[in-house]
């Protein structure tokens, strides 16, 4: 059991689930909270990492006056108990048996399952081509800015490209800007290699970057989405 | 929980925790149709209103109630008028 800080906002859960039965990328928990009034709160949180034993990992994004997150991201000490349902879903995730190349679109704290899904390509041995569009406010918002780094460089056939939506880093080559057809078109697949298309992250962003994939020809059956919204606190 | 718009919805990808209380298989990745305007997808699709009493999951096309699940502390109820058919992926 450990926490890291990934933002000033993020925090990662490192949890030792006991008879763990593993899990596929993509895939959620369910985390209850029960307060000694008994009262409960549950929220839904991807898993970060690739299968691995009995270890989860939850990337949790603090939501101001969120029950369960400010709890999970502030009050929670390494070691204190988390009640958890899962692995859950069948639908958003990926299986490093797939023949067929990848785009993962993210937005926001939307990287966590295709996280997963990038460290499960590496621990399953996978040689399928992903691309990766995250879409971030500023670079300080990025999840796992060095290990992106570093699987970009190391990981063959990986390709990262980051779309900053307030503000950019000194010397980036363009303004701040929404994800749309410039970025899919030049960072993503044409819709003729017919990749699986995964995006992450709040409903708005959701919307559009699916619709815009469907627009520029993607088959909808193979964009799958998943929404985080603001109820997620 | 303060400050969110009632118009905001997640999806059906939420409805696994709690279906998988009740069912052997991940419904999620089961074909629902629309009883409304016929639409036919994944219930990973759907939209879903957290906000009511319970989970209320939308046809993504046409806006109607296709499933709605209210669980008490010994009980579910589960209210599927909107659903026409639910194929459900099985091992062949």
């Amino acid at each position: 059991m450990a926490a890291r800080d990934e933002t000033p906002s993020a925090r990662t859960l490192v949890l030792d689930v006991p008879d763990w039965p593993g899990h596929q990328a993509g895939q959620h928990v369910d985390v209850r909270l029960t307060a000694e009034d008994g009262y409960t709160a549950q929220r839904s949180y991807s898993i970060a990492n690739a299968a691995d034993g009995g270890r989860l990992e939850l990337t949790v994004q603090r939501v101001p006056e969120g029950e369960v997150s400010e709890y999970l991201t502030g009050v929670y000490r390494v070691g204190d108990p988390v009640e958890i349902r899962g692995p859950v879903g069948g639908w958003f995730v990926w299986r490093p048996a797939e023949p067929d190349p990848v785009l993962l679109v993210g937005g926001g704290s939307g990287i966590v399952p295709l996280m997963a899904m990038i460290r499960a390509r590496k621990a399953g041995g996978s040689r399928v081509p992903f691309r990766l569009i995250y879409s971030v406010r500023s670079p300080e918002d990025g999840y796992y800015a060095d290990e992106l780094r570093t699987r970009a460089r190391d990981d063959s056939g990986l390709d990262v490209a980051y779309v900053y939506t307030r503000r950019a880093p000194r010397n980036w080559p363009e303004p701040p800007r929404r994800v749309g057809v410039a970025a899919l078109n030049t960072a993503g697949w044409p819709p003729e290699l017919a990749p699986l298309c995964y995006v992450c992250g709040p409903t708005g962003f959701v919307e559009t970057v699916a619709d815009t994939l469907v627009a520029l020809g993607h088959d909808p059956a193979r964009v799958r989405t998943e929404r985080f919204g603001p109820t997620g606190g | 929980m303060t400050g969110e718009r009632i118009d905001d919805y997640l999806d059906g990808n939420d409805l696994a925790g709690p279906l998988a209380e009740l069912f052997a298989v991940d419904v999620t990745v089961a074909t629902g149709r629309c009883a409304s305007c016929g639409l036919a997808g994944p219930v990973a699709m759907l939209r879903v209103y957290p906000h009511a009493p319970g989970l209320v999951a939308r046809c993504p096309g046409c806006e109607e109630v296709m499933l709605r699940l209210v669980r008490t502390p010994d009980r579910a109820y589960l209210d599927l008028r909107g659903m026409l058919t639910l194929a459900i992926p099985l091992p062949a």
